[in-house]
């Protein structure tokens, strides 16, 4: 049954946002913190219960993957309610400090991921490590 | 006849949002075919004509929702609300490799952060570059780079003036269009190709809107990653900014 994986993404979403707000209460802040990715590695948690329990996970999954699908055109609907406005009317301060970190971390990327020598040689090394 | 289309247009705006996104999508690819061969992907200019109508929005009605502050466009904002997208996101895990979650979990941890003093670091020498020399308004500022929530919730715990707060938020804002547009750009150069540098990723930038976007324009497949760690920069960038961060300011400047 579809409806099945939409609950149990539901569920994840759910919880994951609620330990989220939990931890952020739990260390004195004022936001989630990691609601998302908790909510991630339960779905992740339970899908693989899944796959070894039993292989046909069937029609459930659809539930499940139409949401990931729809996830581009969400991005764009986003895009489209962001206040593109005051950042670009927000002053020099405001463009410089976001350009420059951006920048900045972009910057800093090669040097903490490591792995990019690796994958410039060989870029299909999938399943060979 | 004008009033009826809209009458229903606007008592239907998350079915029409649907529409308007899946038309601006279409357009966007069939550019992306025709005038770049490809070269420049289509959810990257999707993206950008979203960001695009974001701010004719923001000029028609002068208000902060981009295109969803116009009435008959309203189901935007819902769709694309932090519930929708959360949802969504959560979705895309379904095709994560646990593997990859262990092995690069220490560094994706360490790049969130890293990420936030970085941020923090850049956006108090900008405002110290600017003639700002109140701590509490250079904290401000800082924790506004790392992202438009940190920048609030900072200035708030600090009592900072609302003009200031603005101005955080603006540079946040500013950080999450950026990563939206550039990210696609420069992810060859920076060796933006895997799982893991996706992880470093989502950690080092932190804002969940601009990773999400960034990544989807680059290569879908490395959105979860990159949002998985994103998801806690918020919430450490809270916790940083407004104390020891704030402090090593105050010890520096006053």
């Amino acid at each position: 049954m579809i409806v099945y994986g939409v609950a149990i993404l539901s569920a994840c979403v759910i919880v994951g946002k609620f330990l989220g707000d939990w931890l952020g209460v739990a260390i004195g802040v004022e936001s989630n913190v990691g609601g998302v990715g908790i909510a991630m590695l339960l779905l992740i948690a339970i899908c693989h219960r899944f796959d070894s329990f039993k292989k046909g996970f069937g029609d459930t999954a659809l539930g499940i993957s139409f949401w990931s699908a729809m996830y581009i055109p969400i991005v764009v609907a986003m895009a489209a309610k962001q206040n593109v406005l005051a950042a670009l009317t927000g002053g020099p301060v405001a463009l410089a400090a976001g350009l420059l970190a951006v920048l900045a971390s972009l910057a800093l990327l090669p040097i903490l991921s490591g792995r990019v020598e690796n994958d410039d040689r060989k870029p299909t090394t999938e399943g060979q490590e | 006849m004008a009033d009826l289309i809209s009458d229903v247009l606007v008592k239907n705006s998350l079915i029409f949002a649907m529409f308007i996104v899946g038309f601006v999508t279409w357009v966007s690819y069939l550019l992306s075919k025709r005038l770049s061969n490809g070269r420049i992907h289509g959810s990257a200019l999707a993206i950008v004509a979203g960001l695009l109508l974001a701010y004719m929005g923001g000029v028609a009605t002068g208000g902060t929702q981009g295109l969803a502050d116009i009435e008959i466009f309203a189901g935007i904002g819902v769709l694309g609300g932090a519930m929708f997208r959360d949802f969504a996101l959560v979705a895309t895990s379904f095709g994560i490799h646990l593997d990859e979650v262990k092995r690069s979990g220490i560094r994706g941890g360490l790049a969130v952060i890293i990420g936030v003093v970085l941020s923090f670091v850049v956006g108090a020498v900008v405002a110290l570059a600017f003639g700002y020399t109140d701590p509490v308004d250079i904290s401000t500022i800082g924790a506004g780079a790392a992202t438009y929530i940190v920048g609030p919730v900072t200035g708030a715990a600090l009592g900072a003036g609302s003009d200031i707060i603005a101005l955080s938020i603006a540079a946040g804002l500013v950080k999450s269009i950026l990563v939206m547009t550039t990210t696609p750009l420069v992810a060859k150069r920076i060796g933006l190709n895997n799982p893991q540098s996706a992880m470093v990723f989502g950690g080092l930038m932190g804002t969940t809107s601009g990773v999400a976007g960034g990544l989807a324009a680059t290569d879908p497949k490395l959105v979860p990653y990159g949002a998985m760690t994103a998801t806690f920069y918020t919430g450490v960038g809270c916790l940083l900014a407004p104390s020891i961060l704030f402090f090593a300011v105050k010890y520096l400047v006053g």
